[in-house]
């Protein structure tokens, strides 16, 4: 006699409390708060916030302790919530050339107007484990920058001025920039839409496709103009005031990478851009998504799109850790009405194949 | 078999192709400038110049492969309506590309689905007509995969395992198994062994002479020229220099650069 | 932020998000078989385990419905769980294994075994909606093929099966095509199900989240089954009926009961099989009715 295999709602409910008890761990460790995890476990959050494409340290610091320290889990809880958010007033565009710099460098200039600012960075850091750590921190001292209020152009602005480099296009009159959020991907898509993409994508893939084009796989010569993080007024219009009131502040990585490009008959040579923004502070993701934004203008300067890393639909398609996640694991959940159907269809088939081995054996 | 007749060449029938100043530049690098020529049922155009002379631009832009940025392509259809191919709506252009009319690339790989089996390569444009009988649409099949001398035996392999001469046949098949009118051909025997290419053109010529397609050829070869083409164009720096009947442009050529393309190949 | 079961509106979904996909939802009715992109929304199940279903249950599902939800036929394999409590939770709607009591069924991978009515709803998961991905992997050029009906490359598909094995082998996610334009994808339900579709006085919605499309079969719309006149459609026969239930007629899942090669097969539609065992009949290995925990 054959019982099914039945429980379902029992044995979710047990995974639901092993999962909350794996969470927690050894009861004997003081509980993380979301304000530890918020003030100490920053590029964390930073990530969380900018996949998730949600500013909010504390929901993303909330996010990354229920995804126990799972970015993409956390970043798929942000992005849950978010999508329930109403959506009441469009941000004028930030303007970064104001950005309260915590750091700027610049890898075409050895110094620019504003200065080179080094600020918390791992780049000069000796990758060694500093075992001081296990017994608690307290940092030194750091020399407060004197950053003035001097002001920081763009580098490429700089460039800008003498033509060498392509001029930003202006948006058609009256043109909105698409919301992925709002109107699903379509091809082929603007470079509103690539760059919003891009912000939200995955940054190890982003950071993949970069790498490969930096090796050979659709090269774009890219050279690190500026990077700069900081933080930036966000303002609104709204409707009944009819001027713009600034709504908050908000901390920006911006990298802008110049790359070459030889000229046609009708233009002359000039330097191309690529574009890279993200939440929070985020050089590797800024850095990798202004590549990856230059290799997809392939077609505006008639370059070959040969390779990944300049074909839209493969990246765009791509990019977005929530669904790829998603779809990869879904292979966990039960296959067995396809999987029967497969196996009607090769038992059916070998049996024709032994057929007619038989078959010809007796002729 | 959907043969279409062959239809003799005379003054008073319309051409089937009108071409008249077709341009195309990239991005200020000329392609090719102010082509005109008719066509006729049955008759097949040769197109000769040297690599850069604006020839696969030209056939590129016939095709509908690249999109002309001057001129006009007047087609006369099966039902002897005359259209614009360069302002037909889209849907229209590609239901001549997949039914009337007929394009052979140069590298068979372009034009062939190398993961399918040859059987399904000769098939598919049957199907995309409608044909629902797969022991029909198979018999098809290996009716052609013998007239282009492919052993029938391989009708269930991947093109990918075929030699590159058994590739462009099985492209040839499957570009004429629906009895196109109009057929371009981008170099068919280039990349080829000498021995493979003589073959081909007998096999080309013949299979052109029996369904009565007009054809368009671009080669740099003038022997193939010579061979196939009722009449020729040569181009240079994108424009046509000379045209004529294929005897007289290459026995009597008037322009500077085709006596000095006849000489050299008479030096070989 | 509010708590997890009183922040969210009904059925999860905004009011403004329900009407979107409503929107895309009649424009699919209208237009059978042909996907409608939409807009959609993170939803907090992950993408491939039925956020595009879920989105077309929760933008239809209102307050006097009755919700069945299945998963490889069955009311209680886990994820089918977790999608009928999102709503019980969400929702607040009653809930049932019933096939003939559900107004709104979501499924995925089956149709269930008794024939639908016209007061009810089927609403398919759907993981990879385009039935000529197969063939050709750009958007650009399958949005094309559909506009212009291109169809010739689901027959080279169908060909190449027969020529290298001597029949069509895809057994599930069989194309279709829908009232006699657009080919469409039924989404991974076995092929025996296929017929189903065929004029069901069941409205049928599909959601795809992670593609992003929502397409339609209306009540008594012709759905047929791509072939050839000489290799016509099949679907899946078993040489024994149900162990349980003794149904010859229903789709049947292989169940290994021991490492010795034992096995069984068993309705997959577990509400049928109940239903049937309930009404006295019975299989081979089936326990008296009434004794075996369901």
């Amino acid at each position: 006699m054959y019982v099914a295999v039945k429980g379902g709602e029992a044995a979710i409910d047990n995974a639901h409390a092993l999962l909350a008890e794996a969470r927690r761990g050894d009861p004997a460790v003081p509980d993380l708060t979301v304000a530890q995890i918020r003030e100490q476990m920053t590029l964390a959050v930073d990530r969380v916030m900018a996949e998730g494409s949600l500013y909010d340290p504390d929901l993303a610091a909330l996010a990354l302790k229920q995804a126990r320290g799972d970015a993409v889990e956390a970043i798929f809880l942000v992005r849950a919530f978010r999508t329930t958010l109403p959506r009441l007033a469009h941000s004028l565009p930030v303007e970064t050339g104001e950005m309260r710099a915590k750091r700027r460098i610049s890898a075409t200039f050895k110094d620019i107007p504003g200065g080179q600012i080094l600020g918390p960075t791992f780049d000069y850091t000796h990758r060694l484990l500093d075992f001081a750590l296990l017994d608690g921190e307290t940092p030194p001292a750091a020399a407060s920058a004197a950053a003035g209020p001097e002001a920081m152009p763009r580098v490429v602005d700089i460039l800008g001025r003498e033509g060498l480099i392509e001029a930003d296009r202006p948006a058609p009159e009256g043109a909105e920039a698409g919301d992925l959020t709002r109107a699903p991907l379509e091809f082929p898509a603007g470079r509103d839409v690539r760059l919003q993409n891009l912000a939200r994508g995955d940054e190890g893939f982003v950071l993949g496709l970069a790498y490969s084009s930096q090796r050979g796989f659709g090269s774009t010569h890219p050279f690190a103009g500026e990077i700069r993080v900081g933080t930036v007024e966000v303002e609104i219009v709204p409707e009944e005031l009819g001027f713009p009131i600034v709504v908050g502040r908000v901390e920006l990585t911006e990298c802008q990478m110049i790359s070459q490009f030889k000229g046609s008959k009708t233009q002359p040579p000039q330097f191309t851009r690529g574009y890279g923004l993200t939440f929070g502070h985020n050089e590797r993701k800024a850095m990798a998504m202004a590549i990856v934004d230059r290799s997809l203008r392939a077609d505006e300067f008639d370059e070959e799109r040969r390779y990944p890393a300049q074909d839209e639909e493969f990246v765009l398609g791509h990019t977005d850790n929530v669904e790829a996640s998603g779809f990869l694991q879904h292979l966990k959940l039960p296959h067995y009405v396809d999987f029967q159907g497969e196996l009607v269809n090769i038992r059916a088939l070998r049996r024709a194949t032994q057929s007619a081995r038989k078959q010809e054996t007796a002729e | 078999m959907n043969l279409v007749a062959t239809a003799a060449v005379l003054d008073d029938d319309p051409p089937l192709l009108s071409v008249r100043g077709l341009g195309k530049s990239y991005g200020g690098a000329l392609g090719c400038r102010a082509v005109s020529f008719d066509l006729w049922p049955g008759e097949v155009l040769g197109i000769v110049g040297e690599s850069g002379s604006g020839k696969s631009t030209l056939l590129n832009c016939l095709s509908g492969q690249v999109a002309a940025d001057a001129g006009e392509i007047l087609y006369r259809d099966r039902m002897g309506a005359t259209a614009d191919f360069l302002t037909l709506p889209e849907p229209k252009r590609r239901a001549l590309l997949r039914g009337e009319w007929g394009l052979v690339h140069q590298n068979p790989r372009d034009g062939l689905r190398l993961r399918v089996s040859a059987g399904a390569n000769i098939g598919e444009r049957l199907m995309a007509q409608g044909a629902r009988h797969y022991g029909d649409i198979r018999a098809e099949a290996t009716g052609w995969l013998s007239r282009v001398e492919i052993d029938t035996a391989r009708t269930d392999d991947l093109p990918i395992r075929f030699s590159g001469g058994m590739q462009q046949r099985l492209q040839i098949a499957r570009t004429l198994v629906t009895g196109p009118r109009l057929v371009f051909m981008d170099e068919p025997t280039g990349g080829l062994d000498v021995s493979v290419q003589a073959r081909l053109l007998d096999l080309i010529r013949g299979l052109v002479d029996e369904l009565g397609a007009a054809c368009v050829i671009v080669t740099h070869d003038l022997a193939v020229a010579r061979l196939l083409a009722h009449r020729l164009m040569v181009m240079k720096g994108g424009e046509v220099v000379e045209a004529g009947l294929t005897d007289q442009v290459l026995d009597d050529p008037h322009h500077p650069y085709t006596q000095l393309l006849v000489s050299s190949v008479l030096q070989v | 932020m509010n708590a997890p079961d009183t922040g969210y509106n009904f059925a999860y979904l905004d009011e403004q998000t329900k009407r979107m996909i409503r929107r895309a939802i009649l424009k699919a009715v209208a237009v059978p078989g042909y996907q409608v992109p939409f807009a959609g929304r993170e939803m907090p199940l992950p993408y491939g385990w039925g956020t595009g279903g879920i989105q077309v249950t929760a933008a239809v599902i209102g307050a006097d419905d009755t919700l069945k939800v299945i998963d490889q036929g069955a009311d209680d394999t886990t994820n089918a769980v977790s999608i009928r409590r999102f709503f019980q939770r969400t929702a607040g709607v009653a809930t049932t294994t019933e096939t003939e009591k559900a107004t709104l069924i979501q499924t995925r991978h089956r149709i269930p075994e008794a024939r639908l009515g016209e007061h009810q709803i089927l609403v398919y998961q759907v993981p990879i909606p385009e039935p000529l991905r197969w063939m050709e992997a750009r958007e650009s050029e399958t949005r094309k093929m559909h506009a212009l009906a291109e169809y010739g490359v689901m027959h080279v598909r169908l060909y190449e099966d027969i020529a290298h094995m001597g029949r069509i082998v895809k057994s599930y996610d069989y194309p279709v095509r829908v009232n006699g334009r657009y080919i469409m994808a039924p989404s991974p339900i076995p092929k025996f199900d296929n017929p189903k579709m065929d004029r069901m006085p069941a409205l049928q919605l599909f959601g795809a989240g992670r593609e992003k499309r929502i397409y339609a079969v209306p009540p008594y719309t012709r759905v047929e089954s791509l072939d050839f006149e000489d290799h016509p459609f099949e679907i899946q026969t078993w040489s024994e009926g149900c162990a349980l239930c003794g149904a010859t007629d229903s789709y049947l899942d292989e169940v290994v009961t021991d490492d010795r090669g034992g096995r069984m097969m068993v309705c997959s539609d577990t509400d049928h099989c109940d239903k049937r065992r309930a009404a006295g009949h019975s299989g081979p290995m089936a326990a008296p009715y009434g004794e075996t925990p369901r």
